[in-house]
């Protein structure tokens, strides 16, 4: 008997190492999937324990990082910061021509939204992270955050750049998150098309690419057209961007479907730092009213037969456009540590309104 | 690129030893650069670490056992840093660890040529266990793409021969 084990000592421990592993994976398969709880305590427990470990030093590493990336580019952006700055003077202004001009479109479109009774998700609150690790693996397109659940993140939040959406919040751990991106295979995102309104699910593959394989063949879509969130899925911001359509072709196995290429609109190869969404409100805009000036919208929205004038609520008129004390700046993806930032909702959504008070951290909804 | 891959006697073929700090913190490393490096490179992603630190730990020990545990350890610690089952990894480097092992107890795998081909072989191999293991075990079939991953395997073996000569040298003399 002796002579059996130590003849055949290395197939057996082989045997029975790869019996345990099989039998761990075997269970991993078989336990349904809860999208609250997504690991088995084994699997977790194996997780918590690897990226608790590994994310100091990943984090001390983006630091030091980031101090002589930042150290060296603030000595050399000294130089052509006088050029710099005229260049902006005049971006600014160009860019105030463009927001007067944009406001009127704006609050036209809150007038008729909240007479319809639009209900929209915006964006109400985000937390800064920056990007400290990979999955290391081509088959599993995940990235790690260096905020977690002491900072409030839980599972299933949306990730995005001021660019475009970037994925969800996957797993979340004390220190750190994994988020699966949406150029992951298993990933999936309701998204639109911005000229057509054409609906789909966005989906990865192994190579991290992304496409949409829902729309009909005989539908027309448009090389270099937008893309754009739908809210579908109640993960991402309805109107954020998405990408732009790369190519659109008929599938060749059945041809019922067209296979439409989506190049994404953040740079999922360079993230360093994200916005995780950690609270969606959900706002009806208020009809914006104006004193003592007419402006061509509501010129125009009194010429519209349909539209009922609506009556003023008392303390609401103050100012012009009722809506401007909500949102805000433009995302700001900088290193804030927690701080919650409140960026603006997408233009195809939301059109810009002036900045929120310094110091307000929130968007109560209106 | 000299390749010579030459069956050996057992007395011929030398058993190299590695300190307990070494054999440690080298497949540690070896995770770490895997999942840390791609945030700003990529393309390192093409690359599997893991596989190859496992690969020259059982090919220089040429202990079966030792092989198949080390890729055990090391493929475990790699899934738990994706999203996917914990084990996929495991079971794919517990195998090419013991085979790689096995292999090097029978012949030489010093030289360049030899170690450049290996790797490819067990870059391929490990690709198609991984590919078994999501078919008949998870049920996922995923697109096999024969362009890619040869391509990867390729790019794997050539780091191999630079990463196996910088290990080389952490060997116990003596």
């Amino acid at each position: 008997m002796e002579s059996f084990f130590g003849r055949y000592k290395n197939p057996l421990v082989l045997m029975a190492v790869l019996f345990v592993q099989v039998i761990g994976l075997a269970t991993q398969v078989k336990r349904p999937s809860d999208p609250k709880m997504p690991n088995s305590p084994g699997t977790r427990l194996i997780r918590v324990w690897a990226v608790t470990a590994f994310t100091p030093l990943e984090r001390a590493f983006v630091g030091t990082g980031h101090f002589v990336r930042e150290s060296w580019h603030n000595w050399v952006d000294l130089h052509g910061v006088r050029k710099q700055n005229q260049e902006l003077q005049a971006e600014i202004t160009r860019m105030r021509m463009d927001e007067i001009r944009l406001k009127e479109d704006a609050e036209q479109a809150h007038r008729l939204q909240a007479l319809l009774g639009f209900r929209e998700k915006f964006i109400s609150e985000t937390v800064a992270a920056q990007v400290i690790g990979t999955s290391g693996s081509e088959q599993s397109h995940v990235i790690y955050i260096d905020k977690g659940s002491r900072e409030g993140l839980r599972p299933d939040m949306a990730v995005i750049t001021p660019d475009g959406i970037v994925g969800k919040v996957k797993d979340v751990f004390p220190l750190s998150s994994q988020v699966l991106m949406i150029s992951d295979r298993d990933s999936g995102a309701g998204v639109m098309m911005e000229k057509s309104r054409l609906r789909g699910v966005l989906k990865g593959n192994n190579l991290g690419e992304m496409q949409v394989d829902t729309v009909m063949a005989d539908e027309k879509v448009e090389v270099g057209e937008q893309v754009i969130a739908s809210g579908g899925d109640r993960i991402y911001p309805k109107g954020f961007p998405v990408g732009t359509v790369t190519s659109a072709a008929p599938d060749r196995d059945s041809g019922a479907f067209l296979i439409i290429k989506i190049k994404p609109a953040a740079d999922l190869n360079r993230l360093e730092e994200v916005l995780v969404v950690t609270k969606m409100a959900d706002q009806t805009p208020a009809a914006a009213t104006n004193e003592g000036h007419t402006h061509a919208a509501d010129m125009l929205e009194q010429r519209l037969p349909a539209v009922p004038k609506t009556e003023p609520q008392p303390g609401t008129s103050a100012q012009p456009g009722g809506e401007k004390k909500k949102t805000a700046e433009t995302p700001e993806v900088k290193k804030q540590g927690a701080n919650s930032t409140t960026p603006q909702a997408p233009s195809a959504v939301k059109p810009k309104a002036p900045p929120k008070q310094p110091g307000s951290t929130e968007n109560p909804p209106q | 690129m000299s390749v010579a891959v030459t069956y050996t006697s057992r007395e011929e073929i030398e058993v190299h030893k590695f300190s307990w700090l070494v054999s440690v913190a080298v497949p540690l490393a070896a995770v770490f650069i895997q999942v840390f490096f791609p945030v700003r490179v990529k393309f390192l992603m093409v690359f599997d670490l893991p596989l190859l630190v496992t690969i020259y730990f059982a090919v220089a020990r040429r202990k079966p056992i030792a092989g198949l545990i080390t890729g055990a350890l090391v493929g475990t610690l790699q899934d738990a840093f994706g999203h996917h089952y914990i084990g996929l990894n495991g079971i794919a480097k517990t195998i090419i660890g013991f085979l790689a092992s096995s292999l090097g107890v029978k012949i030489d795998v010093e030289n360049p040529g030899s170690r450049f081909l290996m790797t490819i072989g067990f870059y391929l191999l490990h690709q198609v266990i991984l590919a078994g293991i999501s078919v008949a075990l998870v049920g996922v079939r995923e697109p096999w793409m024969w362009g890619h991953t040869l391509i990867t395997a390729l790019a794997n073996g050539l780091l191999a021969v630079v990463l196996f000569v910088a290990l080389d040298r952490l060997r116990v003399r003596g």
